[in-house]
């Protein structure tokens, strides 16, 4: 694929960029630089690309894809694609493709592990041991046990049902929501979320974003949630009111969170930085070596089967 | 409730059976014990403990001495001969922990002094604390919730990465109640399970190494989930370190003395291994200050088993224990010489 122009929309990982390099006709845009600048850039350059590398928070709206007359296929390293604008990739005939499936197992495990840091405290421990408390002040506070806690889970697919599998050997009854019921022999059924956080201590957002799952997270499922209840977060920010979840974690009214995810990334409202109930990750649910490889692999694999004809890899549109 | 507690024909309230208590407790536990028994509190009497044995079972004389106790572990105080013969009305110690090092098991079953342990009331925690730790050291969840912390995710971009737990060979240092516990949860994220023992245990599956350099040396991550003894000092030392290797790992939730503390810094300042995630050290509650500024590992303040769970179970079980042995029925977690 030496002909084919991608734009790769911002830095996202060192061996991709080597890669399409070396494959490709690369063009780097300038994504800190000011809006007519990169206008500028994207008008110099629209007749020679032809495919768009873009990660899950960056996403393609409709003003660059019509900015590309010449656009053919966008390719996703992130599984999540609800920063595409689908529709208008539809309308171009412009082809759509994430990585599923090779970050499945990442995203689970951080699930976990927010989980599990959450309610041991490990980071606020860790905390209080390298500010010499232990020392100054003695034991730290009692925590809550994680085995055998009840997990709901937002969206039983991939990622959802591997962070289940998970659970299930630390003793945690497993309840979900999703659209469609399926016939899950060890897992329980709930209607609708409400009824699934009540029911749960620990409920963890699993699901894609969509129209529909936008602010799933409700400040009555928070309620439901309630004041025993953790919030992990491995989805998108958008699938939580998030000023509703900062307010209810400050005034107790929610237990806990874990959050991997925020509306407005890499921005962090201060409030939640303040609170000493939540564990904070910069979006690395796909953040490991191996992992990024994979993805990467994918991206690659996608644009060869582009460019010589082959069924996607990994279509979205 | 105690058989012995039964109300006297003449109409007088029930006489609780009398207990030594050398613990500190909770207020909770502390009210639980009271309501079914003559507390004898070695803590809240202040006396050093041989004036304090000697009064409890003078005091105790009539109508009932005290024929059980419930001991701690970990601290001085010993349950020997010298110890059995200052109360000899004693027939049942009860620890309020796993390991009952602080029990002459011998001497007691010389005795016929039955000896109860915590059974599995804390291995869940145990090995949920495990697994967080090495979720935490594997993807870096303390030292990047430090970094969005301190403002620098929109500054300086993205964490840098981590490495995948599915796949790697975790080496557990003792199969026991813990070790099992943790195999099967990290089982389920995708690791292989490797384990030292001191025999090879039949009813597992797991690849059995005869030695912890061994074990060491086809393992990514260790994690020690052993007794300390005699043996099992310092088991993680200089060569098991070098076994280990660049990319390991080391997980404690043992004893801090289970691992050559001073080599374990050494090898992690030179590079020569790639994480640790402690919660025990050798000199509690000092941690060595090069391990402070480490982002590589994570470290917490002895907590593996403090839930409020852990401490009611632990309650409940320490209750159900003493009724068993008041009651003339077996104990629930009897330990053996």
């Amino acid at each position: 694929m030496e002909s084919l122009g991608v734009l790769l929309l911002h830095p996202m990982d060192a061996y991709l960029e080597q890669e399409l390099a070396r494959r490709c006709r690369l063009l780097r845009f300038c994504w800190d630089a000011p809006p007519d600048r990169r206008d500028a850039f994207l008008r110099a350059h629209a007749g020679s690309v032809r495919a768009v590398v873009t990660g899950g928070v960056a996403g393609a709206g409709a003003a660059l894809i019509d900015a590309l007359p010449r656009l053919e296929i966008v390719a996703c390293f992130s599984v999540g694609f609800d920063r595409v604008d689908l529709a208008r990739c539809r309308e171009r005939g412009v082809r759509v493709t994430n990585t599923p499936g090779v970050l499945t197992d990442d995203v689970a495990d951080l699930a976990v592990g927010l989980a599990i840091a959450v309610l041991r405290r490990i980071p606020q421990a860790d905390g209080y041991v390298r500010a010499g408390q232990w020392k100054a002040k003695g034991d730290f506070t009692l925590t809550t046990r994680f085995s055998g806690k009840r997990v709901g889970i937002i969206g039983l697919g991939r990622i959802g049902l591997a962070i289940a599998r998970r659970v299930e050997a630390f003793g945690c009854p497993v309840s979900y929501y999703q659209r469609t019921k399926r016939d899950y022999p060890n897992y329980t059924f709930f209607p609708t979320v409400v009824e699934l956080a009540a029911t749960s201590d620990v409920l963890v957002v699993a699901c894609s974003l969509n129209e529909q799952s936008r602010r799933i997270v409700s400040r009555e499922v928070i309620d439901a949630l309630g004041p025993g209840g953790v919030l992990v977060n491995i989805g998108r920010g958008g699938h939580v009111d998030e000023p509703e979840l900062v307010a209810a974690l400050a005034e107790g009214r929610l237990g806990g969170a874990g959050l991997d995810v925020f509306e407005d990334e890499p921005e962090v409202p201060e409030a939640l930085v303040a609170l000493d109930n939540v564990v904070l990750a910069p979006h690395m649910g796909s953040g490991t070596r191996e992992t990024r490889r994979a993805m990467a692999d994918v991206v690659l694999g996608n644009l060869e089967a582009h460019v010589s004809g082959k069924p996607l890899l990994t279509p979205v549109v | 409730m105690a058989s012995s507690a039964a109300a006297t024909a003449s109409g007088e309230p029930p006489v609780l059976p009398s207990l030594l208590l050398i613990r500190r407790l909770d207020p909770a536990f502390a009210a639980a014990l009271r309501q079914r028994f003559r507390v004898f509190d070695f803590f809240a009497s202040g006396d050093p403990l041989p004036a304090f044995l000697a009064a409890a079972a003078a005091a105790a004389a009539a109508p009932d001495p005290p024929r059980a106790a419930v001991i701690m572990g970990g601290g001085s105080v010993r349950v020997d001969a010298a110890f059995l013969d200052a109360i000899p009305s004693l027939r049942c110690v009860v620890g309020t922990g796993a390991g009952v090092d602080h029990v002459d098991l011998d001497e007691c079953a010389r005795r016929g002094v039955l000896v109860a342990n915590s059974g599995t009331v804390y291995s869940a925690d145990v090995a949920d604390h495990a697994v967080g730790l090495l979720i935490d050291v594997l993807r870096r969840v303390s030292a990047a919730e430090r970094f969005v912390r301190r403002g620098l995710w929109p500054v300086q971009g993205d964490y840098p990465l981590g490495t995948k737990l599915g796949g790697k060979r975790v080496g557990i240092i003792g199969l026991g109640n813990i070790g099992s516990l943790i195999a099967k949860r990290l089982e389920a994220f995708g690791c292989v399970i490797y384990y030292n023992s001191r025999k090879l245990k039949e009813s597992v599956s797991y690849k059995y190494f005869p030695n912890v350099h061994d074990l060491a040396a086809e393992s990514d991550v260790l994690v020690v989930a052993c007794a300390l003894n005699k043996e099992t000092r310092h088991v993680i030392n200089k060569d098991v370190l070098r076994a280990l290797g660049k990319d390991g790992i080391v997980i404690n939730i043992g004893r801090g003395a289970n691992i050559d503390e001073a080599e374990l810094i050494r090898a992690l300042k030179d590079g020569r291994i790639a994480g640790a995630g402690l919660d025990v050290y050798e000199n509690e509650p000092k941690v060595p200050a090069e391990l402070l500024t480490m982002e590589n590992v994570v470290l917490t303040p002895h907590i593996a088993v403090f839930t409020s769970e852990s401490i009611s179970d632990l309650r409940d079980h320490t209750i159900s224990n003493l009724e068993a042995f008041f009651s003339g029925k077996p104990l629930l977690t009897p330990v053996l010489p």
